[in-house]
């Protein structure tokens, strides 16, 4: 340690030798990681905004499809060198049931598993929703509220009108945003939903925003014993909709749902991989952007390292003749490195919060799959860590070269040609 | 029991140095032997480009011989490795060069401190007062915190004088001190080398173009063409 402190003191006086570049290093870093953490902080904040958005319409995992294997079939078939063969043919041959016979027991079964928090039977189908303006299509959600409230955000999607008010009346309904503005529908309006045998008429107890247009466009509440009369379903349900404590471990809980009841249960990271999946090239391709950034400073530093280190050879000589060693000199331009990386990462991560907060302020009105009217950030301290541990990648990456090169300097050769 | 301190603090045999390459190759020192004894003085004198810069270079570790021997303190340096030969120069090799070659950024103070900062032997406050007593007996007591960019060329040769002393090295190579340096000055220079030479019994050998000083150093031996002169 005795060793560190003239190499950092003489690090301190070689940086301050060449301010505009080490300035232009430093700008560059400080740019580096304050747009990555910002860049992070805004795909994620998107990102995170449509899962919660997805999981509070549509839930964790759901129950469609009753599965029963067709394994008699198969067996005749089985001349094959491969018994594989013989497994992936018996998947396929799988047969889907569309709906649940006995949601209650199935509900009763799903309940144990220790991740869930919740679950709801649905019964869905679609009729048109008709008032003197208008008459749109319209899909028909039956659920018990307590039940739906505890597997959805329904509870705070309401614009308008009151949840309470929907439980109080037997022919309430809950219409989304975009429908209720093209039939003009306020709280109280009354609609009409076709049934096989004329029309029933309900009344808007609320309105309900989720952002996702599909939804909000297409989905009516109603309490699930009128669903099942204007439906004629007197039993069973179209689906069960399934929260959990820990969102992440949904497809293993999705997996094991569906090898012990028989059912086909699906994740939301399954049934919304479309939509993950241009999240994580929005996210990469950001990344990428800023990656190249970070790659700039790094030339830069590589630069201005390079430059010192070619212009001061002579003291570089004059300290190895005093006793410096090689690696006396390869650590004063690493601590060269490092004050300019600390500095720069400090002034990067101040960047960061700043520039996240302002962005976060920014007004953007967002429908469509989320709804949002201000820029989405995620407060992350990992951002920042990701940020400066790939600066110091970077950086050090960059000062390794110019290290070595003074390091290996020949004081003879230096003090001849300079003595010259 | 430690061997005996060789009374040879620097020895070298058969010294041979090329330098350049290709048609320009020349064979600038021609198998040199010389020793350097503690507590005295040796100049070395010669007509320019006889080699004598070349010579102290070898000495002081600065550079490797194409073939030949160096000793300090009795240990071969010359097949050494980088990391031994770097410890020799900080413990036991103070170097004044041809021209004054001190760290422009730092203080004079600070210049001094470098090699005692290196070798950690005193503590700070220590290495401090001893870097202001070598300036104070070079004559620049009054200007240790001036930065070395803003000393004249003789000051600056003076502190590479005081910087060359401050590790108490057995052997000092000084490659015209004087130089730069007005009469009153170089009369100062050489004094505070030759006397501390003889009291601590370091050895200093000193090139120089002053018939005078040559004169007043306990031995002198002049070179010519890469070579001694008999
Ligand atoms: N890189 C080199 N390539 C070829 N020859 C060189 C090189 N460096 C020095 N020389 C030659 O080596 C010889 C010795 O140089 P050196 O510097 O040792 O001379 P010197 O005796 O110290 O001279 P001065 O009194 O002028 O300082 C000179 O003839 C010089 O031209
Ligand atoms: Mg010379």
């Amino acid at each position: 340690m005795a060793a560190a402190s003239p190499n950092l003191r003489i690090a301190l006086r070689f940086l301050t030798s060449r301010k505009r570049a080490m300035a232009m290093s430093l700008t560059c870093i400080t740019l580096g990681v304050g747009l990555f953490v910002i860049t992070r902080a805004t795909t994620s904040g998107f990102e995170g905004l449509f899962i919660r958005t997805m999981l509070g319409t549509n839930g964790a995992i759901r129950i469609e499809e009753k599965t029963q294997d067709v394994v008699g079939v198969m067996q005749a078939d089985t001349g094959g060198p491969q018994s594989s063969n013989f497994k992936i043919s018996n998947l396929e041959d799988r047969k889907f049931i569309h709906g649940i016979e006995e949601p209650e027991l199935l509900m009763a079964a799903v309940r144990h598993f220790q991740n869930v928090t919740g679950v709801a039977a649905v019964l869905t189908g679609s009729r048109r929703v008709r008032n003197s303006f208008n008459e749109e299509n319209g899909q028909v959600f039956g659920v018990e509220l307590d039940d739906f409230l505890q597997v959805s955000d329904l509870g705070s999607q309401i614009v308008a009108g009151s949840l309470q008010s929907f439980r109080e009346t037997p022919m309430g309904l809950l219409v989304g945003q975009v429908m209720a503005n093209r039939l003009k529908l306020s709280p109280g309006d009354t609609v009409l939903i076709d049934a096989d045998d004329g029309a029933v008429r309900f009344r808007v107890s609320a309105i309900y925003e989720t952002g996702v247009n599909e939804i909000d466009r297409q989905r009516v509440y109603l309490h699930l014993a009128e669903a099942r009369s204007l439906l004629r379903r007197p039993t069973g349900a179209s689906l069960l909709q399934i929260n959990l404590r820990d969102k992440d471990r949904a497809p293993a809980d999705a997996f094991f749902i569906s090898r012990t009841l028989g059912y086909s249960a699906i994740s939301w990271q399954q049934r919304e991989r479309s939509w993950l999946e241009v999240f994580r090239a929005l996210k990469l391709s950001t990344l990428l952007t800023v990656m190249l950034f970070s790659l700039i400073a790094g030339i830069a530093m590589f630069n201005t390292l390079a430059m010192i280190a070619m212009e001061k050879t002579r003291e570089i000589a004059i300290l190895r003749s005093m006793g410096y060693t090689r690696r006396d000199i390869a650590a004063i331009f690493l601590w060269q490195a490092s004050l300019v990386l600390a500095v720069g990462s400090g002034l990067g991560c101040l960047l960061g919060v700043g520039g996240t907060w302002a962005i976060a302020t920014l007004p953007v009105r967002i429908r469509g799959i989320f709804a949002t009217d201000t820029f989405i950030v995620a407060w992350s301290g990992w951002h920042y860590v990701e940020a400066v541990v790939m600066a110091a990648i970077m950086v050090m990456l960059a000062s390794l070269l110019p290290a070595r090169r003074a390091a290996r300097l020949e004081p003879g050769d230096v003090i001849r040609g300079s003595a010259q | 029991m430690p061997p005996a301190p060789d009374p040879l603090a620097l020895r070298c045999e058969n010294l041979h140095r090329y330098l350049g390459g290709g048609e320009g190759r020349v064979h600038v020192l021609r198998g040199v032997s010389f020793a350097a004894r503690r507590g005295e003085v040796c100049a070395i004198v010669g007509p320019s480009g006889c080699g004598k810069s070349t010579l102290l270079y070898q000495l002081g570790l600065l550079d490797r011989p194409d073939d030949g021997q160096i000793w300090i303190n009795g240990e071969q340096m010359s097949g050494a490795d980088d990391g031994l030969r770097t410890a020799a120069r900080s413990r036991h090799v103070g170097f004044v060069f041809q021209f004054h070659f001190l760290l422009l950024e730092f203080t004079a103070l600070e210049n001094v401190m470098l090699p005692m900062r290196k070798l950690g032997r005193l503590a700070p406050a220590a290495m401090e007062a001893r870097a202001t007593e070598l300036l104070t007996a070079v004559g620049l007591g009054d200007k240790v915190r001036r930065a070395a960019a803003h000393l004249s060329g003789g000051e600056q040769q003076r502190v590479a004088v005081a910087r060359a002393l401050a590790n108490e090295p057995s052997a000092i190579l000084a490659d015209e001190p004087t130089g730069n340096l007005d009469a009153k000055n170089s009369d100062l220079v050489f004094e505070l080398l030759t006397s501390l030479a003889r009291r601590n019994g370091q050895a200093v050998v000193m090139v120089t173009h002053n018939p005078e000083m040559a004169a007043r150093c306990d031995a002198v031996r002049p070179m010519r063409d890469g070579q001694f002169i008999p």
